[in-house]
């Protein structure tokens, strides 16, 4: 039945397929390098942070208890305590957290359930687009805009505050929460929608009593994310920020943020104050760390 | 005659409806009598299930669907009024697959009332269990009452199904081949309840499946293409109907 095949032909089939087999081999091991690639940057980026942000606690006899909770900044005395800027870090988001979690999430809604097809074909992208706005032109928008507006609106001397922050990275924020969470809105079962309408249920009520529920590992994937952004932000914080080295006491105060701190003096820094930079960097990243370790249990916990 | 002592509660009059520019109902008739069960059949494509979702609006919930004629349901014409909540609590239904909510069983069962203000603990309870008994569901489910609804087989989903919808009080239930998904035997449990729920429940009845129409429906209209070919007593349907395509469907000729 099938065509005999003779010696010769054999041997050539058998070489064709040893360089398939080669060529198989060589391009499995090109993208295992291409993944560790990342790993390994990782590694070498927190291995590098904690060797030199450790070194003044291990080495020097710096009090690492003294680092998190002093309140005073001043490298030239040697005194490093950045408990004014954790403070600043989580107030600021918390505050971004306050204000861009029910817009985003409201937006999500719009666009998912009452929008029109059309008027969402406009909105969504729009609001992906933010997302892809360099971070520095936040800043320069609220610098521009939102600082002089705060300063005229509630007389302050000095408009960049820490309401000022919290307003830029609620916007910087919103097209994390907008995207993930409308995702997680739509994919949401049409079922649902049709067996909640079928009982007489309005529209909202059905939104906010099956949908939501039934998307909210999604949603609360999509603010930890937005979190996460707001948390690790620098550029436009810094133009924002005021960068006064106060625990911040009322919402119109100047504030400076972990991230700033890093980013304002690392220019020219040496030495100690080098080095407790790098520490308040290890701060920060276990801030991350954290979020992200929540994000990871949230979306197992989704899966089930 | 017989017909006149029966009591019409929905009249449908000259219903056409459009998806757009095609349209999918053709001059529809129908005259539903309260506290029987009609079967709507016909192949796939027909109409029919379009045709029920119009009695209590879920058409409504897609874009560029056009209807005219009348539904008049308990003397009010559906399309004229716009309570559309109203509508549905009155017009309860089952969907083709159960689709129980993420949430416990008895919640469920508890959501549409609640949404509609009742709080009282003890009358939720009462009503939950009511509901669950009437779709022959309370003993097996009565222990998990707080266990999630998902975790239930699809027959016995499905009758949950049906006490969320007999929770609201509704005078009619439409049903959307509610058996098409479960096994013979789940079938058969929701044939039998079917049939006891007609005394104080009009429902309306969906179905691929022709003997099924025959065991358990007091009228049934044979939908083709879009129209009503011949509506009439179940029996006269399946033993001596009219129209040439009904015979040609019922036989087995073609869908």
């Amino acid at each position: 039945m099938s065509i005999p095949t003779t010696n010769k032909q054999t041997v050539e089939i058998g070489k064709a397929n040893k360089r398939k087999y080669m060529l198989e081999k060589v391009s499995q091991r090109l993208f295992l390098i291409c993944a560790l690639l990342s790993v390994i940057t990782l590694l070498l980026i927190i291995g590098f942070v904690f060797y030199k942000g450790a070194h003044p606690f291990v080495a020097e006899g710096y009090s690492f208890i003294d680092f998190i909770f002093g309140s005073d900044w001043v490298p030239s005395e040697d005194k490093f305590g950045i408990f004014p800027m954790i403070v600043a870090s989580i107030f600021a988001t918390i505050g971004a957290l306050i204000i861009g979690v029910p817009i985003g999430l409201f937006t999500a809604i719009f666009l998912a359930e009452i929008a029109s097809e059309r008027l969402a074909k406009i909105i969504s992208p729009a609001v992906q687009l933010l997302a892809g706005i360099p971070s520095v032109l936040y800043g320069v928008f609220g610098l521009a805009i939102i600082v002089p507006f705060l300063q005229n609106t509630f007389g302050l001397v000095k408009g960049q505050s820490l309401i000022a922050v919290i307003l830029v990275l609620a916007i910087m924020m919103l097209p994390t929460i907008v995207t993930v969470a409308e995702t997680a809105i739509r994919a949401v079962p049409q079922t649902y929608r049709e067996g909640s309408l079928a009982l007489g249920v309005s529209q909202i009520g059905t939104i906010f009593k099956v949908i939501v529920p039934a998307a909210k590992s999604g949603i609360m994937t999509a603010i930890v994310l937005g979190l996460g952004r707001a948390i690790g932000e620098t550029m436009a914080v810094i133009l924002v920020a005021g960068n006064s080295l106060i625990v911040p006491t009322s919402l119109t105060d100047s504030v400076r943020p972990l991230t700033t701190n890093i980013a304002l003096e690392m220019g020219y820094a040496f030495g100690t104050h080098q080095e407790m930079l790098f520490a308040t960097g290890i701060v920060l990243f276990s801030f991350i760390l954290i979020l992200n370790f929540v994000l990871a249990k949230i979306s197992s916990k989704g899966g089930n | 005659m017989e017909q006149s002592k029966e009591a019409t509660i929905i009249n449908v009059r000259d219903l056409n409806l459009f998806y757009g520019e095609k349209q999918a109902l053709f001059g529809v008739d129908l005259a539903i009598q309260e506290k029987e069960v009609t079967a709507l059949i016909g192949p796939s494509g027909c109409g029919k299930s379009t045709f029920l979702r119009t009695l209590n609006r879920m058409n409504d919930l897609i874009d560029g669907v056009k209807i005219t004629g009348e539904i008049v349901i308990d003397h009010e014409d559906i399309y004229k009024s716009n309570d559309v909540i109203k509508l549905r609590t009155k017009v309860g239904m089952v969907f083709q697959k159960p689709n129980l909510f993420p949430m416990s069983i008895y919640d469920n069962v508890a959501y549409g009332p609640k949404m509609q203000g009742i709080k009282n603990k003890k009358e939720l309870n009462l009503i939950v269990e009511e509901s669950l008994r009437s779709a022959a569901i309370w003993d097996e489910v009565k222990d998990r009452l707080k266990t999630s609804a998902l975790g239930l087989s699809g027959g016995q989903q499905q009758r949950v199904c049906i006490a969320r919808a007999i929770a609201m009080k509704p005078d009619i239930i439409l049903m959307d081949e509610p058996t098409s998904a479960l096994d013979p035997i789940s079938t058969l449990k929701i044939e039998e309840l079917i049939t006891n729920m007609k005394e104080d429940y009009t429902i309306v009845i969906v179905t691929h499946n022709m003997q099924q129409a025959a065991r358990i429906s007091d009228k049934t209209a044979f939908f083709l293409n879009g129209e009503v070919v011949e509506y009439d007593d179940t029996d006269n349907i399946f033993s001596t109907p009219q129209d040439q395509r009904t015979e040609d469907y019922v036989t087995g000729r073609f869908g």
